[in-house]
């Protein structure tokens, strides 16, 4: 099966358009088109061609950017649907599958049925389709893309003697390469002697020929579907209790650990949908400090979750799904394991169902001049500590959103009042002069440049105050150890 | 016989104390420095005044540190209840915004006794619960012969287990240790009887 404009009728799918339309692709500094309609290339077109130069051709062209990553899931998808024709189907390059029909096709009514109905559903689904049956993967190749097809059992070598050498999957130099010995379809290629073509082309272009004729075994890989983490449970009766619910959660989770288990995966986020008798249906979402698979662990988690949901006129289904699941290796348990981490973990989970679990924060270092900003301020279970902390002059213990303060004059104020406390300078150290970062917005640093000083005052507190020579003031911002 | 400084501090394990003061926040700091195990710091999110791990990394090192912002009073002691009662984290600094009454300030206590990990309330002057093992308050002192330093009078209003005292002192970077400068005069106003 091949799709020879999967991205463009991609994108055309969500927002029909019906001029011209083209999807660019950003190389090597230029804009190159990556996919055509087939109204595009009608008017002259083609791929690889600078969109520049297209639109010069073709002044109404529409066009967007090639997203690869989203034909790359497209086709993933495409590849589910086609297990509906056989089990056996894996994805060939960037726009194509490849299926195994072998004993297949009978339950279609036969080959040309089987293409008929993937045509048909193809076409209703808006995609262009080329498709080509044969006897190996590498004639099926050849027959979707160049001559549609069915090759019967046999006759392979008659179908492939018409097409062009391109057909046998070779790159763009072999080819030219084969065409200037004169050897432009396959049939001619078949015909040569091949110890020469060996010793020119190397074995690649002999193992494709090969490979096409099924004189060399070459496999169909289906691609595995992912994992599904979801269980679920339905109750011949509906259930009320608390200590239910927490007994088939229980339930729920042996089941949904081993599959993590078997996995080598830990559970991030976790959610316990709970369906009523009425239809209604409560969630109880569940955010863990880190990959977690062991159920009596999570368990005692959700008691709190589990205790505010109402019940209703009961619950008659339960479904617990892992939302979001991220690689959790086997380990080895030995004297060294960290039980303390684990418990930490366990404990910040269980603090985070109570204030979220971005309220729980640790610093990290910044490189920044700028008080404010010389730490970040991130989650704790989604950051690790690390950085090294420096601090060249000493820095305030406390630091607040500046107060003003009455003073004149680039040096501290021998006498002021702070928070309705009178307070008499004892000994200023500074002035150390910070600069903005004129490279960031920031209000609070309006004012310009600050000359920071640590008075520390007859009464005792030692603050950290800040001059603004250019837009005169006094603030207090920080107060020492 | 004054109290020796060594018998109150470090502070008794297993039990929650309180501080008021100005440096307060010096207070718990050094009481959190030494070891290498977390310390959860439990704060109110509206709370402007923040801690400045740059300035912290002098006592302990910052990694260390896990600060829980909550969303009320009531958050923040369920918050401190359950880390203390876990005792994973040796150390639970908790900002109280209000005065807490007898009942959360011994439902504290049951949780560091059973957790047998240490907490730290930072009251307002005058705010402390009956519950508390000891109170201190500590404050500021001018230091006059040197410069940067960290000199606090560190005062013990509130002894359940021994008798009141006071202290200067001053915490030593270089050597992450507390220096006792001497042993103050009690304030004016304490009795020096176990309360």
């Amino acid at each position: 099966m091949w799709f020879p404009r999967l991205a463009s009728e991609r994108v055309l799918r969500v927002r029909p358009v019906e001029g011209p339309f083209a999807l660019t692709l950003k190389e090597q500094n230029a804009e190159r088109i990556y996919c055509l309609n087939a109204r595009a290339e009608a008017l002259g077109l083609s791929r690889g061609m600078s969109f520049a130069d297209a639109r010069a051709f073709c002044p109404d062209l529409l066009s967007r950017e090639a997203d690869s990553m989203g034909d790359a899931r497209f086709l993933g998808v495409l590849r589910r649907w086609a297990t509906r024709y056989c089990p056996w189907v894996g994805i060939e390059g960037e726009d194509g599958l490849v299926l195994d029909v072998s004993g297949a096709a009978h339950l279609w009514g036969g080959e040309g049925e089987m293409l008929a109905d993937m045509r048909a559903r193809a076409a209703r689904a808006g995609l262009s389709l080329r498709l080509g049956l044969g006897d190996t993967r590498g004639a099926a190749w050849a027959l979707a893309r160049h001559g549609e097809g069915i090759a019967p059992p046999g006759e392979m070598r008659a179908a492939l003697a018409a097409l062009p050498v391109a057909g046998l999957r070779l790159s763009p130099t072999e080819v030219t390469g084969l065409a200037r010995l004169g050897l432009r379809t396959i049939g001619e290629v078949m015909n040569t002697a091949r110890a020469p073509l060996a010793r020119r082309f190397g074995a690649g272009v002999l193992l494709r020929l090969d490979q096409a004729l099924g004189e060399v075994p070459e496999a169909v890989s289906p691609e595995a579907d992912p994992p599904h983490y979801g269980v679920r449970l339905s109750f011949p009766e509906p259930i009320g209790l608390e200590a239910d619910v927490m007994a088939g959660a229980a339930r729920l989770l042996e089941a949904l650990c081993a599959k993590l288990q078997e996995n080598e995966a830990g559970a991030r986020v976790l959610c316990l949908e709970l369906r009523r008798v009425d239809q209604g249906s409560q969630q109880v979402e569940l955010r863990l400090a880190a990959p977690m698979r062991e159920a009596a662990r999570i368990l005692p988690l959700f008691e709190r979750g589990v205790g505010e949901v109402e019940a209703g006129f009961g619950i008659d289904q339960m479904r617990l799904v892992a939302r979001v699941v991220e690689p959790l290796p086997i380990r080895q348990i030995g004297h060294a394991t960290q039980t303390g981490a684990d418990r930490l973990n366990d404990l910040i989970s269980r603090i985070g169902t109570r204030v979220g679990l971005e309220n729980i924060q640790r610093f990290l270092p910044a490189d920044s001049h700028i008080p404010e900003r010389s730490f970040i301020v991130s989650p704790a279970a989604y950051s690790v500590p690390g950085g090294s902390w420096v601090a060249l002059r000493p820095r305030p213990l406390r630091l607040f959103p500046p107060e003003p303060i009455a003073g004149h004059g680039p040096r501290p104020p021998a006498r002021f009042r702070w928070r309705r406390m009178a307070l008499s300078t004892a000994r200023a150290t500074g002035p150390e002069r910070i600069a903005p970062e004129w490279w960031l917005e920031d209000d609070a640093w309006r004012g310009g440049m600050r000359d920071y000083w640590k008075v520390e005052t007859r009464e005792g507190r030692r603050l950290w105050l800040y001059h603004t020579p250019q837009a005169p003031g006094w603030f207090v911002q920080g107060e020492f150890a | 016989m004054p109290t020796p400084f060594d018998t109150v501090f470090p502070l008794r394990c297993a039990r929650v104390h309180e501080v008021c003061g100005p440096s307060a926040t010096a207070f718990a700091v050094v009481a959190a420095a030494g070891g290498t195990q977390p310390v959860i710091w439990i704060r109110e999110a509206w709370r402007g005044e923040g801690l400045n791990p740059v300035a912290l990394a002098e006592f302990f090192d910052p990694a260390r540190l896990l600060v829980v912002q909550s969303r009320d009073v009531v958050d923040a002691l369920a918050v401190a209840e359950e880390a203390l009662r876990d005792g994973c984290v040796p150390m639970v600094v908790l900002e109280a915004g209000r005065a807490l009454d007898l009942r959360e300030g011994r439902r504290l206590q049951l949780a560091a006794k059973t957790g047998k990990s240490t907490g730290l309330c930072l009251i307002a002057e005058g705010a402390g619960s009956n519950a508390a093992e000891t109170r201190w308050h500590a404050a500021p002192l001018h230091d006059s012969e040197r410069e940067d330093s960290t000199l606090m009078r560190w005062e013990i209003i509130k002894n359940k287990t021994g008798t009141f005292g006071a202290w200067d002192v001053r915490w030593e970077s270089q050597t992450h240790r507390l220096d006792v400068v001497s042993a103050a005069r009690l304030g004016a106003g304490s009795t020096g009887a176990p309360g």
